[in-house]
């Protein structure tokens, strides 16, 4: 650090007892043109706490607003509203059922797309692939997190649907047709649209995660493995998935944490209809959807605190799902160079 | 020799295996960056083919009426997210440097919890809460009330990033600066901080990218507007929002549009992060590192 290159800020003058101690001290470099006084240490202290504190009151506030604004509901319905189907707000009555399980069956068609693929790419580019593709095909990925939601949605409604129409569902109609999840009228639009949307959506959460975990595999594991005769592939699921394991498991868990409250994407495809049907390729509708929806639409306290319920019940399942995950993640990240020099 | 011979075989047997699983995790690769490629391939395709002048200079046409353009939605998201970097950016620096500089405790493994907990809040909740805070408070719709939607989002991603790139700064530099005098909040604040800065925007700039094209918490906090708004206080356009409500409306010309606007969109992000790299690798802010 030199001292040129340090632009000297203008702040107030020095306190009077310490001109002179400044003087010496602006002259062997200015970076020291102002400390403050004594105070200043214990003031930039608390305001920087002030900033922590400001984030936990950030989820506090978030705690208080759904809950204060669920109440009427709750007085109202109690527990059945998570277990009733009547979704009437012309007559007042509210139960959540159709879009928990529309989130649900979403998220977890999701993951079962997501994760083999997910995984596969973690492992290949940590493993298997050549030095000089390691970086492109990483950065890529990632990209793949970085467009907005909204924007595969668009694309979902105008390619992927069409292409699920004509081409992916008459077929699983007619190769498994016969289990009952594929069946039915073919409109494109559906729970599986939503499913296959979220898993493109949750691939790279996953397997960014799944990549830093395996990265802190210790190499030792690797070459014990290797030494002992196995072939990369013997080694990969010995000394690294196997050592990996937890950390990979946080890291579907994050994905679905993810997936459960993916609004937009999923509010063009699924087809919002709070119906619960067997077929894949039915209309379903989802928790954030709904919200999405009708939200700004909501006329009636009931109707408005209905909707803020579910918000609340979405907010406490992704709360429990993440917080899971990041014990999951910590537990084999932690304790790691990440910090070592602090 | 029997003995050697099954474990020829063995060994045969394993290599396919190996080779198997190795072109399976190929394959994901493949399977992956299909869809990743055929979403920009379309979007370029789609968006340049729709994007013209007055796209870019007008304000909706009703329905029906061909032309007109999202202007107002491209300077209503400008006006969003400077809302939303103004509140959001300083708190979360200020955490971030909290638990970098003081955190190595209880509370700071709290804050950590609650950040990377809070990373995971779905947007639509954020906006619920951005509602009862402000559009509730001051009975209509504004620019406000979505740019705080943003700000609550992008906290918790600037005070992590934030917290491992002044962690990366070695304490020796600290060290020296205490040994010259120094008091230690001078010694965050030019000599850490400033090693560090070109970091601690990447963080900012990953979290501003993550709420750009948010449209979820948008939906009734800024509400969207088909005309011009310029002020804060009003339902105000944004790119995401019109994308979407005329991605599902019925008319061709509005579809054309959505993707216009899509194409858009992601540039502006683009363009915003690099210019902010720039800037910090050689422009205003170069000499720091």
């Amino acid at each position: 650090m030199s001292n040129q290159a340090v632009p000297h800020p203008s702040f107030g003058g020095p306190e009077p007892d310490s001109v002179a101690r400044e003087q010496v001290k602006t002259a062997a470099n200015p970076l020291l043109g102002f400390s403050g006084g004594e105070g200043a240490d214990t003031a930039f202290r608390f305001a920087m706490l002030a900033c922590a504190v400001g984030v936990v009151a950030l989820l506090g506030l978030i705690v208080y607003q759904l809950v204060t604004g669920s109440q009427l509901s709750w007085h109202t319905f109690g527990w059945k509203f998570f277990g009733s189907s009547d979704w009437n707000p012309v007559e007042d009555q509210f139960g959540a059922f159709p879009f928990i399980y529309g989130t649900l069956v979403s998220s977890f068609l999701a993951l079962a797309i997501a994760v083999p693929l997910a995984v596969g790419v973690a492992v290949f580019i940590t493993e298997m692939c050549p030095g000089w593709l390691k970086g492109p095909l990483s950065f890529t990925t990632e990209l793949l997190a970085a467009i907005p939601s909204v924007i595969y949605g668009l694309w979902a409604i105008f390619v992927m649907v069409p292409l699920l129409r004509i081409w992916v569902q008459p077929f699983l109609a007619r190769t498994l047709g016969w289990t009952g999840f594929f069946s039915g009228p073919p409109y494109g639009i559906g729970m599986l649209a939503a499913g296959i949307i979220l898993a493109i959506m949750i691939i790279p959460i996953i397997s960014s995660i799944s990549r830093e975990v395996l990265t802190v595999v210790p190499q030792n594991q690797r070459e014990a493995a290797l030494a002992l005769g196995a072939t990369r592939w013997e080694m990969i699921r010995i000394g690294v998935l196997r050592n990996a394991r937890a950390g990979i498991v946080g890291a579907i868990i994050l994905g679905l944490g993810r997936a459960l409250g993916e609004t937009m994407a999923v509010t063009m495809v699924i087809g919002n209809r709070p119906e619960i049907a067997k077929s894949l390729f039915a209309p379903g509708y989802t928790m954030a959807s709904v919200l999405a929806n009708e939200f700004s639409e909501a006329t009636g306290d009931v109707y408005l605190s209905a909707l803020i319920e579910i918000g609340l019940a979405l907010f406490f399942v992704t709360i429990v799902v993440n917080a899971m995950a990041r014990l999951l993640v910590w537990s084999v990240t932690r304790g790691l160079p990440a910090r070592s020099n602090a | 020799m029997p003995n050697s011979v099954r474990v020829l075989q063995i060994s045969l047997r394993r290599r396919v295996m190996d080779r198997f699983m190795t072109a399976l995790a190929a394959l994901t690769v493949l399977l992956v960056l299909l869809p990743l490629g055929a979403i920009f391939a379309y979007l370029l395709y789609r968006g340049f083919g729709s994007i013209s002048w007055a796209f870019l200079t007008q304000i909706p046409k009703p329905v029906g009426e061909a032309g007109g353009g999202m202007a107002n939605g491209i300077v209503g998201t400008v006006l969003i997210l400077g809302i939303a970097s103004v509140m959001g950016v300083p708190l979360g620096i200020g955490a971030g440097i909290y638990l970098s500089e003081y955190g190595q405790n209880r509370f700071g493994d709290l804050v950590r919890f609650v950040a990377d907990v809070m990373n995971g809040v779905p947007s639509i909740v954020i906006g619920i809460v951005a509602y009862g805070l402000v559009v509730l408070r001051q009975k209509h719709f504004s620019a406000i009330a979505g740019g705080v939607a943003l700000a609550i989002m992008m906290v918790p991603t600037i005070t992590r990033t934030t917290e491992q790139m002044l962690l990366l700064v070695p304490h020796a530099l600290r060290e020296a600066a205490y040994g010259l005098g120094v008091p230690r909040w001078r010694t965050t604040l030019s000599i850490t901080l400033r090693t560090a800065t070109s970091g601690v925007v990447t963080g900012i700039m990953l979290a501003f990218a993550r709420v750009a094209g948010e449209t979820a918490p948008l939906l009734f906090t800024a509400f969207g507007n088909q005309f011009w708004n310029l002020h804060a206080n009003q339902p105000t356009a944004a790119l995401s929002l019109q994308i979407f409500n005329y991605a599902i409306s019925p008319f061709d010309e509005w579809h054309r549009q959505a993707w216009a606007g899509a194409l858009v969109l992601i540039v502006l992000i683009v363009a915003a992060v690099s210019a902010v790299r720039i800037a910090v690798s050689r422009g205003t802010l170069a000499g720091v590192r």
